[in-house]
């Protein structure tokens, strides 16, 4: 039986797509098989972050509509052997999908895989529905920004009250707050939220900090999740995500400025 | 204290601004979120109801239901304006 995991926030562009190819990087390269399922249709994203924008024969839709069996859909990644990904249709709309269609598709891949991401859309309408729907975990990812903290608590009452589990009366969905974007020299001029600050509003447990990283364009423009990165700062925080998704206990890392040496300071600027 | 520290220290940091207006905000939206649906357009009604007699704003209503085990409380402020500032004479007094 797999974890099935969605990756959601309401608000658009704070890093669900970033967040979902790192995770199940990381989660794949630690032995886990795992699929990362791109619900954004229309708008298909995942494809190009993960790099396997070429290899896109059949779609989610596709395996919906039964025109594609799943694994003729199921695009394996180059780099590791446990992960696949699934790519949203680019020429449908979001009423392609179906309740019963997706949870069709996520059973079948519960019998092969330990963890399906589902990497959602923006918004609160449809798509956005059937990526958390079937979930047990939510990441919540947020910006320390107003807006889209707003947004994240948002999700968290429709998590609470329109999912699967909310409707059986089950345990309800587990949810982690992933802070991204993280500035901490601005947070330290006092003009960017703190993750104090936004831990206070949203009392959510905190799976990670990710810092506002130039690491994240480089990574997306050579279609490599950023986590691969293992240089970069960026990369780095979702290896402790991760870590910390699966239970260790890390302390978190980029929460404040960097502390240029004098050369660095003469230097670098 | 310096002029300089003085300045600073007047206008209070745009975070912390954004933390407040957050948590006003979210917790608002939380109450909202677990109010019966009946209660925005209640508001509404009342609201009417209540402008028949004296002039208030929108927001000079606000609606807060509140439950604990055995019970639910339906509490209810509206702040009237001062005294000739915005109330209507008595009805029968209005012209037609
Ligand atoms: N930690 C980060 N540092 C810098 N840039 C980032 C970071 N995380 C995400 N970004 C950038 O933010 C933009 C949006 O990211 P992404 O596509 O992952 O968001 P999204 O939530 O999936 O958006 P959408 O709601 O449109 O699906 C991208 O340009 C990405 O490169
Ligand atoms: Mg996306």
């Amino acid at each position: 039986m797999a974890r099935i995991i969605v990756v959601t926030s309401g608000k658009g562009g704070v890093g669900k797509t970033t967040t979902a190819a790192s995770l199940a990087m990381g989660l794949a390269l630690r032995g886990n098989r795992t699929a990362v399922i791109d619900f954004d249709v229309g708008l298909r994203n995942l494809d190009l972050i993960m790099g396997c924008e070429r290899r896109v024969v059949y779609d989610f839709v596709n395996v919906i509509n039964q025109e594609a069996h799943l694994r003729q859909a199921l695009i394996r990644d180059k780099r590791c052997d446990d992960l696949y990904i699934l790519p949203a249709s680019q020429t449908r709309d979001k009423d392609a999908l179906t309740k019963e269609g997706v949870g069709r598709v996520l059973e079948e891949l519960s019998e092969d895989f330990d963890y399906v991401i589902c990497d959602s859309p923006a918004g609160i309408e449809k798509g956005a529905f059937l990526a958390m729907y079937y979930a047990d975990d939510a990441i919540v990812v947020s910006n320390p920004e107003v807006s889209s903290v707003r947004d994240a608590d948002r999700m968290v009452g429709i998590l609470s009250s329109k999912s699967r589990r909310a409707e059986l009366g089950e345990e309800p969905i587990k949810e982690h707050l992933l802070l991204t974007r993280y500035d901490p020299k601005r947070v330290e001029r006092g003009e960017m939220l703190s993750v104090d600050d936004v831990l206070e509003i949203l009392a959510l447990p905190l799976l990670g900090v990710i810092p506002e990283s130039q690491a994240v364009l480089n990574a997306s423009n050579e279609g490599v999740p950023v986590i691969l990165d293992e240089k970069s700062n960026a990369g780095q925080a979702y290896r402790d995500a991760v870590a910390r998704y699966l239970g260790e206990d890390l302390p978190q890392r980029f929460i404040r400025p960097e502390r240029k040496g004098l050369i660095g300071r003469l230097f670098g600027g | 204290m310096g002029l300089l520290s003085y300045f600073r220290s007047a206008r209070p940091k745009s975070a912390q601004v954004a933390k407040e207006r957050l948590q006003i905000l979210v917790a608002h939206e939380r109450q909202m979120r677990d109010a019966p649906s009946y209660l925005p357009q209640m508001q509404r009604e009342l609201l009417a109801v209540i402008r028949k007699y004296v002039h208030v704003n929108d927001d000079a209503i606000s609606i807060q239901m509140e439950q604990d085990d055995n019970h639910e409380i339906l509490e209810v402020n509206i702040v009237l304006p001062e005294e000739g500032a915005g109330r209507l004479k008595t009805p029968e007094l209005r012209g037609n």
